[in-house]
């Protein structure tokens, strides 16, 4: 028997129009390509990977989940400089996790959201580091207070975030 | 069947990936980007570049009303004070003048080659790549405007990076704190020469130099001009710390000398020239005659300086001393590096001079840099010429040269 942590009442399962679907992860990329030369401290968030976990969530299938975070993966790897497909690899993973995780937890709340964002962004990093050392050959330095206050952050803004996808998911 | 039903999402989930490290390994085994990857990166580039764009626009303009227009608080005083330091320059500049004409000669006595940056190109950063992992900037010039790979992108500051990929009216620019990235660097003072690369955490390092060197912290750091990208002589930033690394080599902290997180606008050097120095009088001069005028005098009016024909004596200059980039000393235009660092931190431009039009001015300039030699040769003029005549032992390239 499955184990899930919500009721089979909790368990929304929600879609986005194509609008919503095209333009939202479009908008975090540019933002997450343009705020940075406002605001260098920028940096540090990952928007498009907190739009792949809230899609991800909010629709709560694997196949849809892998599919939007490797679409938006890839196309955050384009404006790099770096091969293509290490965000594309990371947030294909995190997007798949995330929708799985979706089923058999109430990711409604704040809290839960901002521990999912955490574990999820730890999940894209260490994703991120073994491949661009281990099949790209980049140099890479992990740093344990940049990460967790990296983490700490993104799951404050992604708290927020979800708030924003939740005016535009419909239920189906 | 069933089991594929089943486990339809995982198996999606492992085709998903595999495409995706298959991909990744023939990027990596490639050395040039092909077409198809670059199809990706031209609709991505496509379709952020133009909201970029209307953005910083919109940014510009509304900020150029409010300067221009509303916010004049301080302009008189302003207007003012850079009243005062055109006059100050100007006699620097005359000064400074006769120290190019003895440089030039002393170039066309050695046969010294020079790179002048000949036609640059002003262009407006207009986006980033948004990783901490890929340091690089888009601006809003590309291949319909002249932009190649591999130009050189500069600031007034200091150098910026250099173009990596050309799209039909956007370039990507590859900074020089991003990991991939390699510079030919030369120290100032020390002409210690090594490759300044980035690291992962955004900060810089110059390789390659032994660890029995002396290097002071603060010490300039210039191009040399081996990677065939930048001219030689133009500023990169600082030495900010020096500790023994691994092997035989320093471990060389190095502040660039351009702002890299806050770029507005840079100049992409579209043509560089390289020719030898010729002097500006007929008839060679005697090396002996060279170093004599480099002997202290009185330094003479510079109105009268500039109605010579012949050049005036010169105030005695200190070969020693320390030039700041923006603050030109009689002395920085004698050698290499020191008219380099003029050239690249002072925003001021001094027409007529071959070693000293600035890089900061705008798009098209000629932007002249009197001391950015390639080869060998370089090392053979001192960037120091007064030492000849101080210290007893006479340079050998100038003595043994024809007169």
């Amino acid at each position: 028997m499955a184990i899930t942590y919500t009721s089979g009442e909790q368990v929304e399962v929600y879609r986005f129009s194509i609008p919503a679907t095209t333009l939202i992860p479009l908008t975090a990329v540019f933002l997450q390509a343009w705020l940075p030369l406002r605001f260098p401290f920028f940096t540090i968030f990952d928007l498009p990977l907190l739009v792949t976990i809230g899609f991800a969530t909010a629709r709560r299938s694997p196949l849809a989940g892998l599919l939007t975070g490797s679409v938006i993966g890839i196309l955050q790897d384009a404006l790099t400089h770096h091969p293509i497909g290490l965000y594309g690899i990371s947030k294909t993973v995190v997007g798949f996790g995330a929708s799985s995780l979706g089923i058999k937890l109430d990711v409604e709340h704040a809290g839960a959201r901002f521990l999912l964002t955490i574990v999820f962004y730890a999940v894209h990093e260490v994703v991120y580091f073994m491949i661009s050392r281990g099949l790209v050959g980049l140099r890479m330095a992990w740093t344990w207070p940049h990460e967790l206050l990296s983490g700490v952050a993104n799951a404050m803004l992604g708290v927020l975030v979800f708030m924003l996808l939740d005016r535009v998911k419909q239920r189906t | 069947m069933d089991v594929l039903g089943r486990y339809r999402n995982l198996i999606v989930l492992v085709g998903v990936l595999f495409a995706q490290v298959l991909g990744l390994a023939v990027q990596v085994r490639r050395t040039t980007d092909s077409e198809p990857t670059r199809l990706i990166r031209i609709w991505a580039v496509g379709a952020v570049a133009p909201l970029e764009k209307v953005l910083v626009w919109v940014e510009t303009s509304t900020g150029s009303v409010w300067h221009n227009y509303f916010y004049l608080r301080g302009v008189r005083a302003e207007n003012r004070n850079l009243k005062q330091q055109i006059e100050r320059m100007s006699l620097e500049q005359v000064r400074m003048s006769q120290d190019a004409d003895q440089a030039r000669r002393l170039q066309a006595l050695l046969a010294f080659k020079e790179q002048f940056i000949s036609r640059t190109m002003a262009a407006q950063v207009i986006g980033s790549s948004g990783s901490e992992l890929s340091r690089s900037v888009y601006i809003d010039k590309g291949e319909s405007d002249g932009i190649k790979p591999d130009m050189a992108v500069i600031t007034a500051d200091g150098i910026v990076g250099k173009v990596l990929r050309v799209y039909r009216s956007t370039s990507q620019v590859l900074l020089i704190d991003d990991q991939t990235s390699g510079v030919g660097a030369i120290l100032d003072k020390t002409r210690l020469q090594g490759i300044l690369r980035g690291t992962p955490a955004g900060e810089m390092v110059l390789e390659k130099v032994m660890s029995d060197e002396a290097v002071p912290a603060g010490e300039m750091v210039l191009t040399s001009g081996g990677d065939g990208i930048f001219p030689k002589g133009l500023l990169v930033g600082r030495v900010t710390k020096v500790a023994p690394g691994n092997e035989l080599f320093l471990n060389i902290r190095v502040r660039p000398a351009a702002d890299l997180s806050k770029l507005e606008e840079v100049l992409v050097v579209t043509r560089i020239d390289e020719r030898q120095a010729q002097p500006d009088q007929a008839g060679a001069a005697r090396a002996v005659d060279i170093l004599a005028e480099r002997l202290p005098t009185v330094p003479s009016k510079p109105e009268n300086a500039v109605k010579a024909d012949t050049p005036a004596p010169v105030a005695p200059s200190n070969p020693s001393s320390d030039a700041k980039p923006k603050a030109v000393s009689p002395e920085a235009s004698s050698g290499g590096a020191p008219a380099a660092r003029k050239t690249a931190g002072s925003p001021s431009s001094s027409p007529g001079s071959a070693s000293g039009t600035s890089l900061g001015t705008s798009a098209g300039t000629s932007s002249g840099n009197a001391a950015t030699a390639t080869g060998t040769p370089a090392m053979k003029v001192s960037p120091k010429p007064v030492k000849a005549a101080e210290t007893p032992k006479p340079q050998p390239a100038v003595e043994d040269s024809p007169h």
